[in-house]
Formats: C-alpha cells, sequence, structure tokens
C-alpha cells in the first residue's frame, strides 16, 4: 500500500518485483527481503551523505529520508527515493556530476 | 478444456516512420493464422483494408477476422481501449486473445505507450509489455534518421527492425541504412521484410526473447549518431544487484528522458544464473532470471542507447558505484 496516499496496491518498482515465475527478485523471504532492505539502506547512506542526508528503514515496509536539519519524508522504494532526496536537499542528485563522483570516490574509492 | 490467457498478456508495440510500410506489414500479419489468438489495437480500420477478411462486425470500433485476429481501433484514449478489451474477455464477450499488438501513430515517440502498460492502475496487473518492432524504409529511412528526432528514437528502442521496401532500394544505399541502424541499435536483430517469408508468430515473440542472444555480443564500439549513440559496459567481476539499483535508479531519476535503452545479461555475486535488465527511458521492466547464460562469455554486459550523454560518465558513474559494494578484504 502506499503510505502517502492510502491507495491498495501501489506501482510496483522493478528492484522490488513481486515474486513470480522467470522474475528476478530479493522480495521472495522476510529474511532475504530483511537482508535487502539493510544492504540498500547501507549503500543508499553512502551516496546520500554526499548530500547531506541519511536513510533508515522504517517499520520494515517503508524507509524514512532525513536531512541533516532536520526535515524527513517517507518513501516507498528506490524509485521515490532519488525524487524526495531531491525536494529534501533542493538540489539534483545526479549520479554524472563530475563534482559528485570525485567526492563519491574519494571517500570510497 | 478451455485455456485460460496468460495472468499477463504480452503487448508488442508496432511502431515506425510515417510511410515506413507500418500499414502493409500489419495487413500481412492481420492475415496470418498464427495471429489467431492475438488482438490488434490500431489507428485507422480503413486504412488497412481488411474487409476481405472480416469475419463478423463486433461493433463500429472492432472486427474480428477470419485469420481468428480480434482488430479494434482506438478513439481517444489507449488505456480506455485496453481496460474495455480485457473487460470484454473477461466476461466471455471476446474470444480469450493471449497477447495483444499495439500500432502506434507515424509520428508518436513510442514511450508514453509503454507508460501507459506500466502505469495505469488497471492495465499494470493484466498486461505487460513484450517489446517494440520497428519499420524502418529502406528508402527513406536514411534521409528520416537525418531529419526526425521521432524517427530516431522509434529504432533506438526497437527490440526487433523491419527493414520494409529493401526491394525498391538500391543496394548501397540499404547496406549503408543496415550499418547505421547496427551502429545505432546493435541488439535488435533486423529482418527484411520484401525478401524474407513474414513469420508472424516469431516476430512478436522475438521483441520478448531475442535480445538475450543478440546482446552477446562483446565488442560494441561507441557508434554515435547525431546525438544518439550506443555503447556498452561490460565487467569481469559478479556485480553486487544492490548497488546497481540503487545506480540505475538515481541515474534513472535524473537522466532517463535521454537514455533511450539500457538491456543487459548480468552475472550477479551469489548468483549462478545470469539475470537479464530491461529498461526504456524512465521505465524498468521486472528483471528477468534466465535459465542460463546465452553462451560461454559469463561476464556482465550492458548496453546502452542515449541521446545527448557522454558514454564514458556513464562508464565511470557505473565503476564507481560498483566499487562502493566490493567486499570488504579479511
Amino acid at each position: 500500500m502506499c503510505s502517502l496516499c492510502g491507495v491498495l496496491g501501489a506501482n510496483e518498482h522493478w528492484a522490488d518485483a513481486a515474486a513470480r515465475e522467470g522474475v528476478y527478485t530479493r522480495n521472495v523471504d522476510s529474511v532475504r527481503r530483511r537482508r535487502e532492505r539493510a544492504d540498500r539502506v547501507r549503500l543508499a547512506n553512502r551516496v546520500l551523505a554526499v548530500y547531506g542526508m541519511r536513510l533508515s528503514d522504517w517499520q520494515g515496509a517503508s524507509f524514512l529520508l532525513s536531512t541533516l536539519t532536520g526535515k524527513s519524508e517517507i518513501v516507498e522504494d528506490l524509485g521515490h527515493l532519488w525524487p524526495a532526496a531531491e525536494r529534501l536537499s533542493g538540489r539534483l542528485c545526479d549520479p554524472l556530476a563530475p563534482d559528485f563522483l570525485a567526492r563519491l570516490g574519494d571517500d570510497h574509492g | 478444456m478451455v485455456e485460460h490467457p496468460p495472468a499477463f498478456t504480452p503487448v508488442t508495440l508496432l511502431t515506425g516512420f510515417l510511410g515506413s510500410g507500418k500499414t502493409t506489414l500489419l495487413r500481412r500479419l492481420l492475415a496470418d493464422p498464427s495471429l489467431g489468438d492475438t488482438a490488434v489495437i490500431i489507428n485507422e480500420l480503413g486504412e488497412v483494408g481488411i474487409d476481405h477478411l472480416l469475419v463478423e462486425r463486433l461493433d463500429d470500433q472492432m472486427v474480428l477476422l477470419n485469420s481468428g485476429c480480434l482488430c479494434c481501433t482506438v478513439r481517444g484514449e489507449l488505456a480506455a481501449a485496453m481496460r474495455d478489451l480485457y473487460s470484454r474477455r473477461e466476461r466471455g464477450v471476446l474470444p480469450p486473445f493471449r497477447r495483444l499488438v499495439i500500432e502506434s501513430t507515424g509520428l508518436a515517440d513510442p514511450f508514453p505507450v509503454l507508460s501507459t502498460l506500466k502505469g495505469d492502475p488497471v492495465l499494470r496487473h493484466h498486461f505487460r509489455a513484450a517489446g517494440v518492432v520497428t519499420t524502418v524504409d529502406a528508402v527513406n529511412g536514411l534521409s528520416q534518421l537525418d531529419r526526425h528526432i521521432e524517427s530516431v528514437r522509434q529504432a533506438a528502442i526497437a527490440d526487433v527492425i523491419v527493414l520494409t521496401k529493401t526491394d525498391l532500394a538500391e543496394a548501397a544505399t540499404a547496406a549503408r541504412l543496415v550499418a547505421r541502424l547496427g551502429a545505432m541499435n546493435p541488439s535488435a536483430p533486423l529482418v527484411r521484410a520484401a525478401e524474407e517469408p513474414l513469420d508472424a508468430d516469431a516476430l512478436l515473440r522475438a521483441g520478448g526473447s531475442g535480445w538475450p542472444r543478440a546482446i552477446a555480443e562483446p565488442t560494441i564500439a561507441t557508434a554515435a549518431h547525431g546525438s544518439v549513440r550506443a555503447f556498452s559496459i561490460l565487467v569481469d567481476e559478479p556485480l553486487d544487484w544492490t548497488a546497481f539499483g540503487v545506480w540505475l535508479t538515481m541515474l534513472l531519476n535524473r537522466h532517463g528522458a535521454k537514455i533511450l535503452r539500457v538491456k543487459g545479461i548480468l552475472a550477479l555475486r551469489g548468483e549462478e544464473r545470469p539475470v537479464a535488465v530491461h529498461g526504456v527511458q524512465h521505465l524498468v521492466h521486472a528483471p528477468t532470471h534466465l535459465s542460463h547464460w546465452p553462451d560461454n562469455d559469463r561476464r556482465s554486459r550492458l548496453v546502452f542507447i542515449v541521446e545527448g550523454i557522454e558514454p564514458d560518465l556513464i562508464r565511470r558513474s557505473f565503476q564507481i558505484f560498483n566499487r562502493l559494494s566490493a567486499p570488504v578484504a579479511a
């Protein structure tokens, strides 16, 4: 369910596809789902740190995106994360921007 | 026993520039008995000239052909026409078609049709994009590609390209067009409509399943076509799926409109079998878990077709994100 509008069966994001024949997904059982969510939070935080933001798991169903100044927003999946990050930070989150890549590469390369 | 239609009806989009032979191709497809389980949404019934194939007129927008094919026109919203088809099939009012072909108008950017499939609250539970078949005219194709960005986009997002009018074109012109299409969209198989017998069933199936084989070609050079370029990324080490997802979603959020196509076969850390990903602009289809590798090459391969983005920037970004997830040495 979409936590913002309350609509049941919100759009399926490709990275969280429902388990069905022929489809690759880690959305299969609770252990795998939780491990994937934890990995996603860890990796997204390395990227979001460049913009002064942080992601955390919210009740195992959504994610909480926060800025250093305390602004926050609940996001459903990776598809909603980046537009929300741009809204909250007021910056373009561009993975091709040379200065962003330089910082990300320096911090973790 | 009555066979039930599939849970998700595959939808093939038939596109091509004005005068590129879409209607002629449709006429051939509609008469083919192998399309007996197919519904086709076209722009104008009159244009295709199917009176001789007509068995029954179901209403003013829908007819049944003697091939068994269900043919209807769209008035207004495409989504409404598709919902109507679905609803009538479920109520048993229409034959239980197992796939759908949609003809797009010659000037249309195919993306909104694919977007409708994914975004409509009803349709997305019942239909799935199966592929894009694009007609390109061998006589006028080169000048259309030069002059009209719509024509470039249609060829760039194709899963299969049907080359038409090769019997009318000079061999040298056709060869130059083939080379250009190959550079622009290296993973799409090319069918010559005038010279080869057209297997409608194979053509529509290839839209959904042919590309993992085609993408196996590892030596795709950066191919410039005006501002549209195709290039590939090859990775020796298995990829981290989570890092890939974080990267691709961030990339498509900011640059989706300029990434006409992304296709890939990925070797993932911890997985024996490859995973295929497939996207058009902002839309990425559910990843497919393939049963086997198409050849002995077990490297991850990604093919991008982009408009106005420097390939090296995408390569560098991919590499930096890929390193984020490198396992920590003990």
